[in-house]
């Protein structure tokens, strides 16, 4: 499932996104597949979720650059009418907060309509026999009864099921899932990462998963960016990329991350430091913290291929 | 029987919850820490956790049951243990930029923690300067605002103030929940070295149990106010014996694609009970894969199964 063999359904180039001086997100690119699970990882303030508000059009107040073809259609650069069109149709976002994420005076069953009269040409009535349909489909036990609550009434994991519900509508091609599971406990997060799993298995879609969480990554991605610094450090298929990290980031990132079930009396790996403002900088950003850095890291290092479909930006890799 | 430094008996809070309903956050709670230990207290949202700790280091009043500290009543201290109390129980909070006045600096925020306790200003000043070393940061961060840190930084500031009053015992309430992996590393090394140096008790409350798995000697799980089992790291990890502790642990997910991907998974159905409405008998059994008839009438009492293993459950894992 790599994005050369197909046509990708999503192909981002030089995407670059600026508030100010500020470089949120510094040209980076990748592809999703159609039924690709693409896994973006990296610490707050990495531009994760930037990337996503871009693609979306969500951004009000920034520069934006770069490309980004869904189906051939370059997404930034279409008028308000023509993204409105688009959004939620052919590209849809689950957020990480379901409790604001859903309009709190709305019966939920309501906003699931909301979303399908938007963009399909279908009577209400019709409407609402297919929100109930989607509701269930969600797993939510008598839809019928649920479609006409409000959100407070439902728990945290229910509302997220609403959301997904809302992000599924009108079938989209690529869905952009930021954080769906931070806010929930574990029991829950299993819970709606498993329904996840089976929708998008079942259509097939292309999605682009934001998370902090590399357990999450680890079971759910077929293929893992890493950013660092608004810049993509890393981008491998998720075994390759957990088996042989090559960026020092990736590396450092996986040992400090504490184990279940062994290591329990030694202390953690740590990265030193903490990650600096991407203005202040020339040449690599991850410099700073990193153990090999070099004389070469004034440089800015360009993501490079070097196993087959493995990048990596980084000078000191071999 | 090894010391208890502090000991939860019978321990209750209640929450009137509108005029009539009845919310048991704490619902006759038996727990002691022994001087010296950390014990590990997980569970999901709404659990009781942060109510036990917060009752534990006396920010709030039990409803019923007792605190014990060094075997005495905290609820009718005389002047002098009260004093004591007060340098003695000291708590780490989540989120770090919540926990410092954003228009004090560090120093500041410190000096007063101390001048409280009636240390004198030249006394308090190098004792905040021994503390803030003692958590990590130089001395010069005593001038700065939370705003001018990272968040990091701002975690270590709280702990300075935490440990600046000498204090036996320490409530940590989900202290890396809010920190990047990277940044998370290192503040669950700087506990565990203070730890070890100063001998600290501490109740470490995290929803993580692979943090938890790292920083804890003991561990104990909750479940809407009660603890239903207890026992040392090692068993609670490789043997759990309560079904919910089990789910628990098979929700975590595993930073590895091998073994996350071949891992038999429970998956529990249905929702978190509301604790203002709790089932009748085993709080657990509307989410229970074991549960029987005997569960939904019988409360099971947290019993011993084995030297230091308590579990509350009728029918425990093998």
């Amino acid at each position: 499932m790599t994005g050369e063999a197909s046509t990708p359904l999503l192909k981002v180039e030089n995407l670059l996104v600026a508030f100010g001086r500020a470089k949120a997100v510094d040209g980076i690119s990748f592809d999703v597949a159609p039924g690709e699970m693409l896994g973006l990882v990296g610490e707050s303030g990495c531009g994760k979720s930037t990337t996503a508000l871009a693609l979306m059009r969500l951004l009000r107040d920034a520069e934006i650059g770069g490309t980004a073809h869904l189906n051939g259609v370059e997404l930034l650069g279409l008028d308000e009418a023509a993204m409105r069109a688009r959004r939620g149709a052919d590209v849809a976002m689950i957020f990480q907060d379901p409790g604001t994420a859903l309009h709190p005076m709305i019966r939920v069953g309501d906003q699931i309509v909301e979303a399908l009269t938007a963009h399909l040409n279908i009577s209400r009535r019709e409407a609402r026999k297919r929100a109930i349909d989607l509701l269930r489909k969600v797993g939510i036990a008598a839809p019928e009864e649920r479609f006409s609550v409000y959100p407070h009434e439902m728990s945290g994991g229910m509302c997220q099921r609403v959301v997904i519900a809302m992000a599924m509508a009108c079938a989209p091609r690529l869905l952009l899932a930021d954080e769906p599971t931070t806010a929930l406990d574990v029991t829950v997060q299993a819970q709606i990462l498993e329904l996840l799993q089976g929708l998008v298995r079942e259509e097939g879609m292309g999605v682009i998963l934001i998370t902090h969480d590399l357990g999450v990554v680890a079971g759910m991605t077929d293929r893992v960016a890493v950013m660092y610094a608004g810049a993509i450090v890393e981008m491998a298929a998720t075994e390759e990329l957990f088996a042989t990290p090559l960026h020092p980031y990736t590396h450092g990132l996986l040992r400090s991350i504490p184990q279940l079930d062994s290591g329990w009396d030694e202390p953690v790996p740590t990265i030193p430091g903490s990650v600096q403002g991407a203005e202040l900088q020339t040449g690599c950003r991850f410099a700073p913290r990193c153990a090999k850095a070099s004389d070469a890291c004034r440089t800015p290092p360009a993501l490079r291929e070097i196993g087959e479909n493995h990048f990596v930006s980084c000078w000191n890799t071999p | 029987m090894t010391e208890m430094l502090i000991e939860a008996k019978g321990l209750a809070r209640h929450y009137l919850v509108g005029r009539h309903r009845v919310l048991r956050a704490l619902d006759g709670v038996d727990l002691g820490v022994a001087r010296g230990a950390t014990l590990g207290l997980v569970g999901e949202s709404g659990s009781g956790k942060s109510t036990l700790g917060r009752t534990l280091v006396g920010l709030q009043k039990p409803s019923l049951g007792q605190v014990l500290f060094e075997g005495k009543d905290t609820a009718t201290p005389e002047p002098s243990f009260m004093a004591r109390l007060r340098r003695e129980r000291q708590i780490i909070f989540q989120d770090p930029s919540g926990a410092l006045n954003p228009r004090m600096t560090i120093g500041a925020t410190v000096m007063e923690h101390l001048r409280v306790q009636g240390w004198s200003r030249a006394d308090a000043q190098s004792q905040a300067a021994a503390a803030i070393e003692q958590a990590g940061l130089a001395t010069s961060f005593l001038s700065r605002y939370p705003h001018e840190i990272s968040g990091g930084q701002r975690q270590r500031a709280v702990i300075a103030r935490a440990i600046s009053t000498d204090p036996a015992f320490i409530v940590a309430d989900e202290p890396v929940s809010a920190l990047d992996v990277s940044i998370r590393a290192q503040i669950m090394n700087l506990l565990h070295q203070l730890q070890r140096e100063r001998g600290l008790t501490m109740l470490f409350i995290s929803h993580d149990l692979s943090v938890v798995a790292h920083m804890c000697s003991d561990v104990a799980v909750m479940h809407l106010g009660r603890i239903v089992e207890r026992a040392p790291r090692a068993a609670l990890f490789k043997t759990p014996r309560h079904p919910y502790t089990g789910a628990l642990l098979s929700a975590i997910p595993i930073p590895d694609p091998v073994r996350e991907r071949q891992r038999m998974r429970i998956i529990l159905k249905g929702e978190v009970p509301n604790p203002a409405n709790k089932p009748s008998g085993c709080s657990f059994h509307t989410r229970c894969p074991r549960a029987t008839e005997l569960c939904h009438r019988v409360d099971p009492p947290l019993r011993s199964i084995g030297t230091e293993h308590q579990i509350a459950c009728h029918h425990p894992l093998e």
